[in-house]
């Protein structure tokens, strides 16, 4: 096979699966029907939190084309479980957080505006929508509490009875005492309150799925847009009770997006899988963006407040953070972890930090879940960092730049007193790099002829840092985890030579089909072309963990890489018999087994043939065929790290800020595919000033979303951004075979702080929250002009 | 039911239909043409944008029978022979789709763009102008890119030589 025919590692290769999409021929949840389907249609709470009295489901039931109305107490009847948080998190006393209980259909009670309360099901969506108009159902309406702030008040209403004052669990970590001693040395102290504001996801693919039943097998298959289905099967199995594992196939076909919010096994999946079996027929839903707004599991919403210990000089000595996280008014599948375990781990951002010390309260709230979105605590914990870093800097009359250089880390392997250990990096170079193509030192004169036009100029930095390639198993076993998170993978190589990959994790928009290929193409020296990727089915592949935290390059790529391994070590083997030699003598490159020092050898193809045919090797020790499976847990996390550099200008008249200029220079270890890399950091980045300038999601003071449409929902758009300047520095991540860090989340990690700090610097103060509308900009823009006038 | 008849991707076509059906179900559940999508149901995103009588329409705000006797042209139609159409090459070129739930909207509306305005467009025209259409993935950095240059792509020949 001729080498330049492979693609090699590092090559911005165009991907695979783009044919399909650009051709309409995408193959989306909604997009598939099944003979015989008929149509789900969800009634929700219009209530906060009210308890249901009854449910008169008679008049629906006998509207047309209806073919079953179904509630929480059929759910109950059939005995199936509730919805699981899979991460156990102990309070500082020791004791386990204590959640609620979360029926897929409420049963007595609703907690928030969107909750469940009963499934219609009929021929037409539209006829479902009629029938759901009639069921009556009988609320008493109670005390509701939307607001974090007064949750865990004496008085304030009561969620769930198994969680007194709403609060889940008070942890911490890190060292009280170490901290308090650091803050009485300290020359100087900074303080920081900050409200990281409620997100929604809004993946533009809203969720769907389909449930079928097979009478014959008796075996349900679901189709769903999941990020990890094997995950999904696995707890709708275990924990809900709905089918043993080998009696339920999950499939997620083509995904549009996720973000974290697919990532989750929700109620509308599980009901449409089991109302399939209760009425007989392929069960639909499709959620409508109104819906999703109400019930997608939200992102962020933590309440904090910091203090930074400093000596006269700038050096950090300790940092004490208190953060209350919002749950919403069920622990969703991964809720607990975000605010704890992915949040307080990254408090030392890319500082040596010689103590930390950290609390977090998760409050349950009657709104939406709240769960993983984008970077998941990690963005909450850089948002903290940055911040507070930026603002010491101007408080001690530090350049921003210089302030961060005092403190960071240069020597890895690195252990912060939070948990991490990081393993390598260069932050100093990423910070260099970042400030040259931002013209740094040109920023005065560009501020000065801003100023000559009106308007206020402002440069922010953001120096993040995350922890992907999530998570070597034991370790977040020992820290609450109920699964390990390792990824598996199957290398089948076909007897003409070609070659499959079944892979665990998920593709969702990231480019899989192509980057796993290169991997493959270029170790096996076969065109890109002829090796296909295969994921998101139960019955494909065998068990995944799916994908989230950027984990598919730095996991699910490393397991495809010691399949690989195995599959390269058999082919030498049955080459060796081929070619007469001795195994030890075989070389494998760019695509040929040969025999050391001669011209004998054979092509890969050949090989593969020739394992199949299985004539020329002895089967009682070698067997036939040539394919391989693995699993891989990862040593430690991987570390990506980087620095983003906002310019803007604000026009004090209006308001609005533009964002002029924006430098994004990443550590992401080893690049596969740049081309693919780059498009994750552009996205993260308009993610991240999304949440920075104009997204939040809003209830109004009896718990009703007031946020339910992309007319209340501020979501960016392309006339809000420049285009981005991406440049990248490399250190190999020393714990996977391919050196990758993941590149997934950064931009939605490093921006909103970047965005805020260049804010404070146009604006001259430090108060400001997010989403900085024009409102808010123009608020401040005006008292500093009359502040400026006083003076 | 109302009796619609319709000519889509070059296709003549008709159907009983319930008088509150959406032009977008239309194609989906009854052509099957899925490639046409739903993102939001405030007439927001652009994830559903189709061309009717050869102006970019939001096919979500049509009812299918409003559609009666248009011609309509849906992203399954914009390479008929197989070849990818130039717009379509260049978003595969620039990245400029990752899920790909937005991209039959973006093809859509950047064809009706380039109908509009002609094939020279510059980055902020084209920022302007996909107002109406939502991206969560790309941050648009490609999209404007492909935009660009689909549209330099489908100038005439001639101009393209000049
Ligand atoms: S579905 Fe038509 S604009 Fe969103
Ligand atoms: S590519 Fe996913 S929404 Fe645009």
């Amino acid at each position: 096979m001729n080498a330049s025919t492979v693609t090699p590692i590092g090559a911005p290769v165009r991907r695979k699966e783009d044919k399909r999409f650009i051709t309409g021929k995408g193959r989306y949840t909604d997009d598939l029907s099944r003979p015989g389907q008929a149509h789900a249609y969800f009634l929700r709470s219009p209530y906060a939190h009210a308890r249901i009295r009854t449910i008169d489901t008679a008049a629906a039931a006998e509207m047309p084309g209806v073919v079953g109305v179904l509630t929480g107490r059929d759910l109950a009847q059939d005995g199936l479980g509730g919805l699981i948080c899979g991460w156990m998190i102990n309070s500082k006393d020791g004791s386990p957080m204590r959640a609620g209980a979360h029926p897929a259909l409420a049963v007595d009670t609703v907690r928030y505006v969107g909750d469940h309360v009963a499934v219609v099901i009929a021929e037409t969506l539209n006829l479902a929508k009629d029938a759901a108009a009639a069921l009556a159902v009988e609320y008493e309406v109670l005390p509701a509490v939307p607001d974090l702030a007064v949750a865990q008040a004496q008085g304030a209403a009561q969620i769930h009875e198994a969680a007194p004052n709403n609060t889940v669990f008070e942890w911490e970590l890190g060292d009280r005492a170490a901290v308090e001693a650091a803050f009485a040395q300290a020359a100087h102290v900074t303080e920081i309150d900050i409200v990281n504001n409620r997100l929604a996801p809004n993946p533009m693919e809203p969720r769907a799925a389909i449930g079928e039943y097979d009478a014959g097998d008796e075996a349900y298959t679901l189709w769903t847009t999941s990020q990890n289905p094997h995950v999904a099967r696995l707890v709708l199995s275990a924990f809900v009770g709905l089918a043993p594992e080998n009696k339920l196939r999950v499939i997620a076909p083509d995904v549009g997006g996720g973000f974290g919010s697919k990532i989750f096994i929700y109620a509308e999946e599980t009901v449409c899988a089991w109302a399939a079996k209760k009425v007989g027929r392929p069960v639909k839903w499709t959620c409508e963006r109104g819906e999703a707004f109400l019930c997608d599991a939200h992102g962020r919403d933590h309440v904090t407040k910091g203090r930074l210990a400093l000596d006269a000089q700038g050096k950090i000595l300790g940092f004490q953070v208190k953060t209350i996280a919002n749950m919403g008014a069920y622990l969703s599948t991964f809720a607990s972890c975000v605010p704890t375990y992915l949040y307080a781990t990254l408090l030392s951002g890319q500082y040596a930090i010689p103590a930390i010390y950290c609390e977090v309260d998760a409050v349950y709230t009657n709104t939406a879940p709240v769960d993983a979105y984008r970077g998941a605590g990690r963005p909450e914990a850089t948002f903290l960092v940055e911040r507070i870093v930026d603002k010491a800097a101007r408080e001690l009359g530090i350049d921003p730049a210089e302030m961060r250089r005092r403190n960071f880390i240069t020597a890895f392997p690195h252990q912060t007193p939070v948990i991490m250990c990081y393993d390598a990096g260069d932050y100093a170079a990423s910070l260099d790099k970042a400030l040259e193509m931002a013209d740094y030192a040109g920023f005065p004169a560009r501020r000065a002829e801003a100023e000559r036009r009106g308007k206020l100029r402002g440069i922010g930095l953001s120096n993040y840092i995350e922890a992907c390639g999530i998570a070597p198993s034991a370790a977040v076993g020992s820290l609450g985890a109920g699964v390990g998170l390792w990824e598996s993978a199957e290398v089948r190589v076909n007897p003409t030579g070609n070659v499959e990959v079944l892979t665990g994790s998920h593709s969702h928009g990231q480019g899989h089909e192509t980057t796993f290929a290169q991997l493959v193409s270029a170790r096996l020296g076969i065109p890109i072309d002829q090796v296909t990727v295969i994921h998101g089915d139960t019955d494909k592949v065998q068990f995944g963990m799916g994908t989230y935290g950027s984990r598919s390059g730095a996991v699910g790529m490393s397991a495809i890489v010691k399949a690989l391994d195995k599959v390269e070590a058999k082919a030498k083997k049955i080459a060796a018999h081929i070619l007469e030699a001795s195994e030890g003598d075989i070389e494998f490159k760019d695509g040929r087994f040969s025999v050391a020092g001669t011209d004998r050898g054979l092509a890969f193809a050949e090989v593969a043939l020739n394992a199949y045919v299985a004539h020329k090797f002895p089967t009682s020790e070698i067997e036939p065929g040539l394919k391989e499976g693995a699993f891989y847990d990862p040593t430690n996390f991987t570390f990506p790290a980087g620095c983003h550099v906002c310019e803007l200008e604000v026009d004090p008249e209006t308001g609005t800020t533009e964002i002029v200029n924006w430098i994004a220079v990443d550590d992401f270890g080893t690049v596969i595919n740049p081309m693919i890399v780059e498009g994750q950091v552009h996205g993260g980045i308009a993610q991240g000033v999304g949440q920075a300038l104009m997204e939040r999601v809003a209830y109004d003071g009896e718990g009703q979303l007031v946020t339910g449409s992309y007319m209340d929902y501020q979501m960016p758009r392309a006339e809000d951004f420049p285009a981005f300047k991406v440049g990248m520095t490399e250190t190999r991540c020393p714990s996977n075979p391919l050196g990758m860090k993941g590149c997934g989340e950064a931009g939605a990690i490093a921006a909103p702080p970047a965005v805020i700090n260049a804010l404070a610097d146009a604006l001259g103060t430090q108060d400001i929250s997010m989403p900085a509308t024009p409102a808010k900009v123009w608020a401040i823009a005006q008292a500093r002009v009359t502040r400026q006038a006083a003076e | 039911m109302t009796h619609v008849s319709m000519t889509v991707n070059g296709r003549a076509v008709s159907a009983d239909v319930e008088p509150r059906m959406l032009l977008v179900q239309f194609l989906r559940e009854k052509l099957l043409l899925t490639g046409t999508h739903v993102g939001c149901d405030t007439s927001q995103c652009g994830a559903c944008v189709v061309q009717v009588d050869g102006a970019a329409v939001k096919s979500c705000t049509l009812l299918a029978v409003q559609a009666d006797g248009c011609a309509v042209l849906t992203i399954e139609g914009l390479a008929p022979s197989g070849a990818l159409h130039p717009m379509q090459e260049a978003f595969r070129e620039h990245h400029g789709l990752q899920c790909g739930f937005c991209t039959p909207g973006m093809i859509m509306t950047a064809m009706d763009m380039v109908a509009r305005l002609g094939p020279d467009l510059d980055e902020a025209t084209i920022r302007e102008n996909l107002d109406g259409n939502l991206c969560r993935c790309t941050g648009y950095h490609n999209i404007v890119k492909a935009v660009a240059a689909g549209a330099r792509a489908m100038a005439p020949a001639s101009a393209a030589a000049e």
